[in-house]
């Protein structure tokens, strides 16, 4: 198990400590030293160096943070890493396996479905938990349930139709 | 964000608890809306309780009564996903599939749901009054940019609206919100849990002190035949409403045996009006009728200088929420207005 002490915020005053945070971050145990209003997403960022997950808004307005939770589409900017001590995070890192890219990662490749690709590790781990969820079948479904993770490239049109090439092996695209 | 301390709860009593050792002590649950504010520096804690780990029962109860009970901690996803409201209850479902995003409602809670703050820009904006969030400094909605702002039941004090979409359904299905606090148990109807703004526009509803919402009532009646959700925005997903409305209908034939009418992005709290919804009762579920509902319930609306298009949208939605609500096959995921062409 790897420990790591990163000082996020250097002002915090001294009685409130730092909490030591467990969880297990792409299929790895992990425990980090947080204070209490740190973010998931700035832990994430800062103290385990996972950069894939991208700081857009930080108010949960453009998804670009988004990453699994217990198999669940969440936005790391709108939780505090204390809170999910003892939970299973996937961020973009973690979604390949070894060398093989996620079959969302090919298609987003396929289909030209970014150009910045600001946006692009929130909307493949979106992708993920949204096909996970099962409850999008038509295009206009995976348009409305991709909602919340904003592309202003404007690359919409591919995205959802990486989505399609990829969800149910493809056959509704 | 400043600086506070945070605890874990692992049941309802040790939340109060936690609550009642430090006033300035807030429940975090899904963390939503009050970790944003907390970040804006709106909202302030010494003190964050997280009650995401406090023991309850199983997630959504049929009641021997015939209700629905729903936990206040189940997220907004598995309570719009849920099998029995799915089937009972589809009303709340789409109007729950209408807010946010699909990440926020796995992350929201019902009970935080019920406790959003209003997104008023002026609200969000520590540089400006605001007597939401400062009693007493002033309101700069009244004479400034007020197009979302309410035309029902305001106050010169405070033009807000409430933003919850699902908070419109439960209004039109008579939930009741059951609440634990320091003094026990206690049942709210749904009409009665949020306030209007009147003098006291800093209090958005009547829980008092460290009470807590740990459960949502819906009553036996689902309307689950004849019912419609419509969110109209200024884009199409993702966004809150201008005008949103739920409407239900049981129906005996081609008369409306009982309606219920609930009005969201137009006021402090999902707006009903009794009257309007007993004008329809044993009348046709024709659109003069529903355009005769729509005149009470918007009567006595005020307009501010960018927002009287909300009177008559909100008039038209409802006639067209009425035709969706005999139509439940046309409704469109993000409950979207649907084309009645093929009718």
């Amino acid at each position: 198990m790897e420990t790591i002490n990163p000082e996020i915020r250097l002002s915090a005053p001294e009685h409130i400590a730092p909490s030591t945070v467990t969880f297990t971050v792409n299929r790895i145990q992990t425990s980090v030293q947080v204070l209490p209003w740190v973010s998931l997403l700035d832990a994430l960022r800062d103290a385990l160096d996972l950069t894939g997950v991208k700081k857009g808004c930080d108010h949960g307005q453009c998804g670009a943070c988004t990453v699994l939770c217990d198999g669940k589409r969440i936005l790391s900017c709108l939780t505090l890493a204390v809170m999910k001590s003892g939970s299973e995070i996937t961020t973009i890192e973690g979604v390949a396996e070894s060398d093989q890219l996620h079959p969302l990662q090919q298609a987003f490749i396929d289909h030209d479905a970014f150009q910045c690709g600001y946006c692009t590790p929130g909307q493949i781990c979106s992708a993920i938990g949204m096909m996970q969820e099962g409850k999008a079948r038509t295009r206009a479904e995976v348009k409305e349930l991709m909602s919340g993770n904003l592309c202003r490239c404007g690359a919409n049109t591919n995205i959802i139709d990486a989505i399609m090439a990829v969800k149910d092996g493809g056959t509704n695209a | 964000m400043h600086n506070f301390f945070y605890t874990r709860a692992n049941s309802i009593e040790e939340a109060i608890d936690g609550i009642r050792v430090d006033s300035a002590a807030k429940y975090v649950a899904g963390g939503t809306n009050l970790i944003d504010l907390l970040k804006y520096n709106i909202e302030r804690a010494d003190v964050l309780v997280d009650v995401n780990h406090v023991e309850v029962f199983p997630d959504a109860e049929q009641m021997a009564d015939g209700c629905l009970r729903l936990s206040a901690f189940m997220t907004n996803a598995d309570t719009a996903y849920h099998p029995l409201v799915e089937k009972k209850y589809p009303l709340l479902s789409e109007a729950i599939l209408a807010g946010a995003s699909a990440q926020i409602r796995n992350m929201a809670t019902n009970g935080g749901n019920l406790l959003q703050r209003t997104r008023c820009y002026y609200f969000y904006d520590p540089a400006m009054p605001c007597n939401k969030r400062e009693p007493g400094s002033g309101c700069p909605a009244l004479n400034g940019y007020n197009r979302m702002m309410a035309i029902l039941g305001t106050s010169s004090e405070c033009i807000a609206v409430f933003p919850s979409d699902m908070c419109v359904a439960l209004a039109a299905l008579g939930a009741v919100v059951e609440v634990e606090g320091p003094s026990g148990q206690r049942h709210i109807p749904f009409s009665e849990f949020h306030r209007l703004p009147g003098r006291t526009p800093h209090l958005d509803n009547n829980l008092e002190a460290g009470e807590i919402i740990t459960a949502i009532c819906l009553p036996p009646e689902g309307f689950s035949r004849n019912y419609a959700y419509l969110k109209l925005r200024d884009r199409n997903s993702y966004a809150f409403a201008l005008v949103s409305v739920a409407l239900a209908l049981e129906m005996d034939g081609e008369c409306i045996r009982e309606a219920r009418i609930a009005l969201g992005g137009v006021a402090h709290k999902p707006w009903r009006v009794p009257d309007a919804e007993d004008f329809l009762q044993g009348r046709e579920a024709t659109p003069g009728n529903f355009a005769a509902a729509a005149d009470l319930i918007l009567q006595g609306a005020q307009a501010f200088e960018h927002n009287g298009f909300k009177i008559e949208l909100a008039k038209k939605a409802i006639v067209r929420a009425g035709k969706m609500a005999l139509h439940p096959e046309t409704h469109l995921p993000g409950a979207q207005p649907p084309s009645f062409e093929n009718l």
